[in-house]
């Protein structure tokens, strides 16, 4: 049996926004394996970004646990989860959230200043630059994200999103601000990184990408409806990432093994 | 901890980024605290110089020194000069004669006049003076001889030169024997001063002429009274003493009844200094308010730029706290920022300080030591003032909530 990543039981959150209650959350459960690749959907409002949020370790959840890579994160304080963030998920956003006039290069280093492992500017770069090779951007070191596409930039942000070597890769509408076929490059990427043992989860309301994932859950009003296996998933077209299976990660992460102290 | 230590790197090095990102507009945040240090280093290189100079003015007087002018000083402190002076040449022997705790009196009449020497002229003060002067002032003649009395007595048309005035009139030396032509009238060089240099309000003293008084009086101003008698006490601690007695001498000489208000007044050095101090005294004060205020104008510029940075980067806060910085790798960041404009500013501020101090120098003559106490000094406050108004707009960065900062728009 493969180990477990996420283990969520009995989820809840809840906005008390005045008087009102918004159940945002209301019990969720569920699991996810190494290697897995999931895709959250669900009509707006109904709670998507909210449990992304939580399993990201940005927030935290009313009642219920989570546990992440064997650690129970669900009651961790503003810094220990600060420390979970860099060293076991990497996020990748709609809206890419890249620093302005701060190079590729700089951009995905980032993670690294703040990480635990102290590591040397050679280090970083060396880090760095392999992650922009591994999504095909080897040679874009020095632009800026003005001088790069959406499609580019997205790349830069899932390189940034790699170079901690995270447990997890947290992807909220990360195709939401593309064409479809700049999407379809993006999803490639994504299924080569998962092939390559990246457990994934992505969250989405557009069923054509959902269905490059391997298991597809449904929330609605906070709940989950539906948990399904796809059988036949769709490959991306013109698999860019295919073309560089040789691109390995740089060598065993440090930050393996990085558990949370105090 | 060399974790740590090179994290720290990696942070200030995050804000020194962000600075160079925005140069006019981190100059403007920094114009305050430049202004302020600025301030702070000339104050302390005026105040310095203020003491110096009243150091000087000590030497350069001697303690027994007494300044007698014409003109009366009323009940209320006002000084009234009708322009008509009434100190006679006989006034001051009588003061020579009559006051056991006088030691050297010294008429003295002033003029401005053009003097030749060849091809060569020079513009220059004559002071017309006694042979007391020079024990006075403590002031000897480096060549040749210092006129005498029978000098004084007859009127003879020779003088001694300071050592600026020997130096344009005479460029390659030879001063004394010589002729040289004030308003037309040939005097003979008897002398040349000993250098004296600069005094307190950095008039160079050796571009002067000094003549026997009874010549002056009467070849080149006319006048008939003294523009001042310039006075030894025969000891320090005699200077009150000798002060009562020629007050006492000059109101009989006068005939001014008791109770009526002098025609004349004294001061001794130490008024003379005292007066000068406090008025370098006023502009110290005057400019450590400034200092003060730029400080506290600048930290609030600073405070206010660190604000509107907060809020413009907000998002970047959201995406730096989502891929693991702390609170406190923000805070120091921001803080790091703050303190940086800081001390730039404060280093040019040092630059501006000691430009501003030459400038002092030399346009009104005040001596001014700029002293490393004192730029350690600036440097520890803008460093303050950079902690202290930064601190806010820090906190508050590192406090924002990542979920509601990546949402920023
Ligand atoms: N900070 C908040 N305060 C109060 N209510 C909130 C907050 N964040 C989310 N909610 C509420 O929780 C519910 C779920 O929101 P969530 O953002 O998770 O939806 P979503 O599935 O991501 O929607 P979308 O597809 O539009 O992004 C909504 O009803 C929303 O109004
Ligand atoms: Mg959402």
């Amino acid at each position: 049996m493969p180990p477990r990543v996420i283990e969520i039981n009995q989820l809840v959150k809840i906005y008390q926004m005045g008087e009102v209650e918004v159940r945002a959350l209301d019990g969720v459960d569920l699991l996810v394996d190494v290697g897995e690749f999931l895709a959250v959907m669900g009509p707006s409002g109904s709670g998507k970004s909210t449990l992304m949020n939580i399993v990201g370790c940005l927030d935290r959840p009313t009642s219920g646990s989570y546990i992440l890579d064997g650690v129970d994160v669900s009651k961790l304080s503003r810094d220990e989860r600060a420390v979970i963030r860099n060293a076991k998920i990497g996020f990748v956003f709609q809206s890419f959230n890249l620093l302005a006039r701060t190079s590729a290069l700089e951009n995905v280093e980032l993670p690294l200043l703040y990480g635990e492992f102290g590591w040397t500017t050679e280090l970083r770069h060396n880090a760095a630059r392999a992650s922009l090779q591994r999504v095909g951007l080897g040679g874009r070191e020095d632009h800026y994200p003005s001088q790069l596409s959406g499609g580019q930039q997205q790349r830069v942000a899932i390189a940034r999103a790699l170079v901690t070597n995270p447990a997890i890769l947290l992807a909220d509408e990360p195709t939401g601000n593309l064409d479809s076929r700049t999407s379809e490059e993006i999803m490639g990427i994504f299924q080569q990184l998962n092939e390559e043992g990246k457990t994934i989860v992505l969250i989405t309301h557009e069923p054509d990408i959902a269905q490059h994932a391997k298991r597809i859950v449904h929330v609605r009003d906070g709940r989950i409806q539906k948990d399904e296996r796809i059988e036949q998933r769709r490959v991306a077209i013109g698999r860019w990432a295919v073309r560089h299976r040789s691109a390995t990660h740089p060598g065993p992460s440090p930050l393996c093994g990085v558990g949370v102290t105090g | 901890m060399k974790n740590s230590i090179q994290r720290l790197g990696n942070i200030t090095i995050v804000g020194l980024k962000a600075i160079s990102r925005n140069k006019l507009r981190s100059f403007l945040t920094m114009l305050g605290i430049v202004i302020g240090v600025g301030c702070v280093i000339a104050v302390v290189a005026i105040g310095n110089g203020a003491t110096k100079s009243v150091e000087n003015t000590i030497n350069s007087l001697g303690t027994n020194y007494i300044m007698l002018f014409p003109g009366a000083v009323t009940q209320s402190g006002a000084r009234l000069f009708t322009g008509n002076s009434n100190l006679t040449p006989e006034d001051a022997d009588a003061i020579k004669a009559e006051c056991p705790a006088v030691a050297y009196v010294c008429p003295t009449v002033r003029a401005a006049a053009q003097v030749v020497a060849g091809e060569l002229n020079w513009g220059t003060s004559i002071q017309g003076v006694s042979t007391d002067y020079p024990l006075i002032r403590s002031w000897n003649v480096d060549q040749g001889d210092f006129f005498t009395d029978q000098d004084v007595k007859s009127t003879a048309k020779v003088c001694v030169l300071g050592a600026t005035v020997a130096e344009n009139l005479f460029p390659n030396g030879g001063a004394v024997g010589q002729i040289v032509r004030i308003k037309n009238v040939p005097f003979k060089v008897d002398g040349v001063l000993e250098r004296k240099g600069g005094n307190m309000m950095g008039q160079d003293q050796d571009d002067t002429i000094v003549a026997p008084y009874s010549t002056v009086m009467k070849r080149l101003s006319g006048k008939t009274k003294l523009d001042m008698i310039q006075i030894s006490a025969a000891a320090p601690n005699l200077v009150q003493e000798a002060q009562s007695e020629i007050e006492a001498v000059l109101r009989q000489r006068h005939r001014i009844p008791p109770g009526g208000d002098s025609d004349f007044q004294m001061r001794s050095q130490e008024e003379i200094a005292q007066t000068q101090a406090q008025s370098m005294g006023t502009l110290k004060n005057l400019l450590l308010i400034i200092a003060g205020v730029s400080l506290l104008i600048g930290g609030i510029g600073i405070m206010n730029i660190m604000l509107v940075s907060v809020t413009e980067r907000t998002r970047e806060i959201g995406i730096r706290m989502a891929i693991g910085a702390k609170g406190r790798h923000i805070l120091l960041q921001f803080l790091f920022e703050a303190v940086t404009l800081a001390i730039v500013g404060g280093l040019i501020g040092v630059a501006l300080g000691i430009a501003t101090s030459g400038v002092v120098r030399h346009f009104a003559g005040w001596p001014i030591v700029v002293t490393v106490d004192s730029i350690a000094l600036s440097f520890g406050v803008a460093a303050c003032v950079g902690i202290f108004f930064g601190f806010y707009p820090a906190r508050k960065a590192s406090r924002l909530d990542p979920i509601d900062a990546l949402r920023y728009e």
